[in-house]
C-alpha cells in the first residue's frame, strides 16, 4: 500500500508538541510551574468580519459624521453614552461602561493593519493573524504573531497558551505547541478502548496529539455552567478562557463573529456588540483577582466605509478601532491620533484614515506584560513594524 | 493487504466502501457516474421558494384576524421552512448513502461550497435549497463559466452577497429617491472575482471590483416578482472590467453581465485558481504541482469544460500518492459511517424531526460544520488541522461509539468491518488493536474513529 505521505505542517507541529504532554514535561511540576512565565495575561479576541469601529465607539464631536451618516453613529441622542464629550459608546456597549468608569476599558481609534485596498475579509484576517506586513506573497505570511511571542516567553509550555472554540485560531499557529478546547467537549471513553485508540493514532501526529489533548483537558475541565441567551456562547468562550488563565495559561486567543453589516446594520452590529460584552465581562467575573493583571484586546481586520451604503449598512473599509480592557490597562481613555472625517482627510475618499498601525499597541502591551524585547517584536513577532513611541496603554 | 482502483476511487472521490455494492469498476464507471449528479425528483426551484415565502406572508397576515386555527396554520408553516436545511441534508445525505460512485454528489458538495450561499430566516430557507438544484446541479457535469453565470445571478446568491440592495448611484431609480441614499454594495463583485473565479493574489484591482459592481447593479430579486433585470436600477454607461469595456447600451444589460462573468470564467488565473482548489479538496491540502499543472492546462485547453478537468484528477498517479492526506470533513465522516455499516439511504430518510437532527446536525455541529451555518463567504476549511482540534476530535470519537448502536439492531462483526469499509488500505496499527477490543461496540468505534477513516 502506499506510504502515508505526512503533510510537512505535521512535522512542523509534532516536532514542537513532543515531551509536552504533562506527564512528560520536566517543569510540570507546580511549585516550578507557577514561577513561569509571570503573572500577567494576554487575551486576544478576533473579530471576524469587520466591525464598524466608527459606530461602536462614536466620534459625535466630529460634525462631519452626521453629514456621512444619517440612519448609523448618531450618538448620545441615540442612547450612546457620552465618554469624554467627543466620543461614544454604542448603546448595546452600556454593560461594559462601569469598567470605563474604573479605567478598566480604553480603545484606540483609526487603527488598521498593514493591509491595504483589497479589503478582503479573509486576507484581511490572515494578516492581522499572521502580523506580518503587507509586502509578502499570501503563502508566506504563516504561523500567527501569539505563536512567536510564545516562543520568544523563557520558559513557556504548552499550556502557556490557549485557543478557544470550535474555530481555528491561526494568530496561534506556528511551531510553539499551544493547547485547543471548546468549552462544550467532553469525551466518553473507557479506558481500554482509549488505550486501543492511542495505538491507531500513533503514527499519525495530528490525532494522536489532538485525541492526547482531548483526553487530558476534558479530565481537568469542571463542567461549565449551561449559560442560556443569545450571548450564551460568547460567555462561555470568556468564561472557560478565565479558567485556564487561573490555571497555568497566560494567553488566550478566541474569535467572535457577525460583524460584516452590509445591511441593517443597527440590528446586527447590536447583536455582534451584546456577544463582545458578553465575552468581556465573562472573562472579569471568572478571573477574580486576576482580572487585575489581565490585558484584553479586541481587534478586527479592518474597519467600514465612513459612508452609509444603500441597505442602512456600512462596506469593507480600513482604519478601524480596537477595544482594550482589563485591570492591567490604563483605561477611561481614548487613544490615538483622530484623523477628522473631511474632505481629504479620508483613505481613498472613502475610509477612515489609520494614524497607527494595530501591531503597535499590541506590541507595547507585550512589552509591557512579558518583557519583550523591542528588536524581537519589530524582526520576529511583528516583522517590519516601527514600534513607535509608547502610547501607556498599561496602567 | 493489497487494493487496487476500484477502493482508491471509493475512498477518495466517493464516500468509502459499502457492503451493499461494488466500488466503481474503472475510470470510465467514475466518470460516467458524475452525470446522475442532475437535479432530484425532490428539487425546489426559484419559483416555489418565492410562493413558500408569499404563502408565510398571507398567512402570517391571516393568523392576525382569523382565529388561533389559521395562527397555529402559520406557525406550523413557519417551523417547516425554518427546518428545510435540516431535511435538505438529511435527504442529501441519504441519496449520497444510496449513491453507488458517489463522486457526483462529492462534486455537488464542492461546488455548492465554491459558490458558498446561506439562507438567513424561514422565509429564505427554500431559495438556498433551490440555489444548489439550479445554479450547481445541472452544470455539474458542464461548463464551469455556466456555473458560474448561473450562481452569481442566481437568487440566493444576490440575496447572500447583497447584491439585491445594490443600486447604481446615479441609476434612475436611484435619483428619484435621493433622500433614501441608495447605493453600489460591492460584496457580490468583490467575492465574484476573489472567491469565484481568478482568486485573491490575481492581478484586479479596487476599480475592477467597482466597475463590475456597477456592471451588476439591476440584478434583483424579490418574492412577488422573482429574478428579474431592472435597467432602471442599472448604473448607466460602460464599465470597464479587467481592461474591457461592457455594457452601456440600451438593451443589453443581463447579457453584458454575462458576457463580462464569461470572460473572468476563461481568464488562465481563474483556470488556475479553480483546478488548484478541486485538487486540495480531492488530494491533498498541498497538492502536487504536476497535477495542478495538468489540471490547468486541460482546463485552460478546454475553456472550463468541467468533465476533462475531472478526466485529469482521476487518472493522475497523485490520485494513490497522496492517499491519506485529506481529513474527511464531517458531512463526509457521516455518509462513510452510514455506508459502511451498511445503512440504506431509506433508513436515514426515514428518521423522524428530531431524530433527523441528532444523527445528522448535532455531531456534524461539535465536529466543526455547523451545517448551513459557514462562517463567510470562503465556506469550509480545507486544511486537515482545521478539522481536528481536540474538541472536534472528540465529537468524532463520540460518535464513533454512540451512532451505529442507535442505527443498528445488530453491530458488525469489527474485523468483518474492517476489511468490507477499508477494504485493504487498513494501516498495521489498527489491524493490531481492532481485535483486541473488549466489545463488538468498542471495535466497530476504533474503525469508525481511526485516522484511516477518518482520512481518504
Amino acid at each position: 500500500m502506499p506510504n502515508l505521505n505526512l503533510n510537512r505542517r505535521f512535522f512542523l507541529k509534532s516536532a514542537a508538541l513532543i515531551g509536552c504532554s504533562a506527564a512528560a514535561h520536566p517543569l510540570m511540576s507546580s511549585m516550578t510551574f507557577a514561577a513561569l512565565p509571570g503573572d500577567n495575561r494576554l487575551v486576544v479576541i478576533i473579530l471576524r468580519g469587520a466591525m464598524d469601529g466608527l459606530d461602536a465607539i462614536q466620534p459625535y464631536g466630529d460634525p462631519m459624521l452626521r453629514k456621512l451618516r444619517s440612519k448609523l453613529s448618531l450618538g448620545p441622542q441615540n442612547g450612546a453614552a457620552d465618554l469624554d464629550g467627543f466620543y461614544a459608546l454604542h448603546p448595546q456597549l452600556l454593560p461594559l461602561l462601569p469598567l470605563w468608569q474604573k479605567g478598566e476599558l480604553a480603545f484606540a481609534h483609526a487603527v488598521s493593519t498593514p493591509y491595504r485596498d483589497k479589503r478582503s475579509h479573509f486576507d484581511g484576517q490572515d494578516l492581522l493573524e499572521a502580523g506580518t506586513g503587507d509586502d509578502l506573497p499570501v503563502d508566506r505570511r504563516i504561523g500567527g504573531w501569539l505563536n512567536r511571542l510564545l516562543q520568544a516567553i523563557p520558559g513557556s509550555t504548552a499550556e502557556t497558551a490557549y485557543s478557544v472554540g470550535v474555530e481555528q485560531m491561526k494568530i496561534l499557529s506556528g511551531a510553539a505547541a499551544h493547547l485547543s478546547w471548546a468549552p462544550s467537549a467532553s469525551l466518553r471513553m473507557s479506558p481500554q478502548a482509549q488505550l486501543l485508540l492511542e495505538h491507531v493514532y500513533h503514527d499519525d501526529p495530528l490525532f494522536r496529539d489532538a485525541a492526547r489533548d482531548a483526553a487530558q483537558i476534558g479530565a481537568e475541565t469542571p463542567m461549565m455552567d449551561k449559560t442560556q441567551g443569545p450571548a450564551a456562547d460568547a460567555r462561555a468562550l470568556g468564561a472557560f478562557a478565565a479558567s485556564r488563565l487561573n490555571d497555568q495559561s497566560r494567553i488566550a486567543a478566541f474569535s467572535i463573529a457577525g460583524w460584516d453589516t452590509h445591511a441593517s446594520q443597527e440590528a446586527v452590529l447590536g447583536r455582534a456588540l451584546d456577544r463582545l460584552a458578553a465575552a468581556i465581562l465573562a472573562l472579569r467575573d471568572g478571573l477574580g483577582p486576576n482580572w487585575e493583571r489581565t490585558t484584553v484586546m479586541a481587534m478586527t481586520e479592518f474597519g467600514r466605509t465612513v459612508r452609509e451604503n444603500g441597505s442602512a449598512g456600512t462596506d469593507h473599509g480600513t482604519g478601524g478601532a480596537l477595544l482594550m480592557a482589563g485591570g492591567a490597562i490604563r483605561g477611561g481613555r481614548a487613544y490615538g491620533d483622530w484623523p477628522g472625517l473631511g474632505e481629504g482627510q479620508l483613505y481613498a475618499g472613502r475610509d477612515l484614515m489609520p494614524t497607527r498601525d494595530v501591531r503597535a499597541y499590541a506590541a507595547w502591551a507585550m512589552r509591557g506584560l512579558f518583557g519583550t524585547g523591542r528588536d524581537v517584536l519589530e524582526q520576529t513577532i511583528f516583522p517590519g513594524l516601527d514600534l513607535g513611541d509608547d502610547p501607556g496603554i498599561l496602567a | 493487504m493489497s487494493f487496487g482502483f476500484p477502493e482508491l476511487a471509493a475512498i477518495r472521490l466517493g464516500y468509502g466502501l459499502s457492503p451493499l455494492m461494488p466500488p466503481p469498476a474503472d475510470v470510465g464507471a467514475v466518470l460516467a457516474s458524475v452525470d446522475t449528479a442532475g437535479p432530484g425528483p425532490e428539487a425546489v426551484s426559484t419559483d416555489d421558494a418565492r410562493e413558500m415565502s408569499l404563502r408565510l406572508r398571507e398567512m402570517g397576515e391571516a393568523s392576525k384576524t382569523a382565529g388561533e386555527a389559521a395562527a397555529e396554520e402559520y406557525r406550523a408553516f413557519g417551523r417547516m421552512l425554518s427546518r428545510m436545511m435540516l431535511t435538505d441534508l438529511q435527504r442529501r445525505i441519504a441519496r449520497a448513502v444510496d449513491d453507488p460512485v458517489g463522486f457526483g454528489e462529492r462534486l455537488v458538495q464542492f461546488w455548492s461550497d465554491h459558490f458558498t450561499t446561506r439562507p438567513l430566516g424561514a422565509a429564505v430557507q427554500p431559495l438556498g435549497l433551490a440555489f444548489v438544484d439550479e445554479a450547481i446541479r445541472p452544470h455539474v457535469n458542464g461548463r464551469f463559466e455556466d456555473m458560474f453565470f448561473a450562481a452569481d445571478t442566481h437568487p440566493m446568491m444576490l440575496v447572500y452577497l447583497n447584491q439585491n440592495e445594490s443600486r447604481g448611484p446615479n441609476s434612475t431609480f436611484a435619483k428619484k429617491r435621493k433622500a433614501k441614499g441608495f447605493g453600489l454594495n460591492e460584496n457580490l463583485a468583490r467575492e465574484a472575482l476573489e472567491l469565484h473565479s481568478m482568486g485573491v493574489g490575481a492581478p484586479y484591482a479596487q476599480k475592477d471590483v467597482r466597475e463590475l459592481a456597477e456592471l451588476l447593479t439591476g440584478l434583483t430579486y424579490s418574492r412577488e416578482q422573482g429574478f428579474a433585470y431592472r435597467p432602471q436600477m442599472a448604473e448607466p454607461g460602460a464599465e470597464t472590467v479587467l481592461g474591457k469595456s461592457y455594457g452601456g447600451g440600451k438593451r443589453d444589460g443581463l447579457e453584458a453581465i454575462r458576457a463580462a462573468l464569461t470572460d473572468i470564467a476563461r481568464r488562465p488565473e481563474t483556470a488556475q485558481y479553480v483546478a488548484r482548489k478541486l485538487a486540495v479538496h480531492f488530494v491533498s491540502d498541498d497538492p502536487p504541482e504536476d497535477l495542478v499543472q495538468a489540471m490547468t492546462a486541460v482546463w485552460r485547453d478546454s475553456q472550463g469544460d468541467l468533465p476533462q478537468v475531472y478526466r485529469v484528477l482521476v487518472t493522475h498517479p497523485a490520485l494513490a500518492d497522496t492517499l491519506r492526506q485529506k481529513v474527511r470533513q464531517p458531512y463526509d465522516l457521516l455518509v462513510a459511517g452510514f455506508r459502511a455499516l451498511g445503512v440504506s439511504g431509506a433508513q436515514i430518510a426515514g428518521l423522524e424531526h428530531p431524530l433527523n437532527a441528532r444523527m445528522t446536525f448535532d455531531p456534524m455541529n461539535g465536529m466543526g460544520q455547523p451545517w448551513g451555518r459557514q462562517a463567510g463567504p470562503d465556506g469550509w476549511p480545507e486544511e486537515a488541522e482545521a478539522w481536528i482540534a481536540p474538541q472536534q476530535l472528540a465529537a468524532r470519537i463520540n460518535w464513533s461509539l454512540s451512532m451505529p448502536r442507535r442505527m443498528l439492531e445488530q453491530l458488525p462483526d469489527p474485523r468483518e468491518l474492517m476489511q468490507a469499509s477499508l477494504g485493504g488500505t487498513q494501516s498495521a496499527a489498527l489491524a493490531w488493536a481492532v481485535p483486541k477490543a473488549e466489545s463488538a461496540a468498542e471495535g466497530v468505534a476504533l474503525i469508525l474513529a481511526s485516522s484511516d477513516f477518518n482520512r481518504r
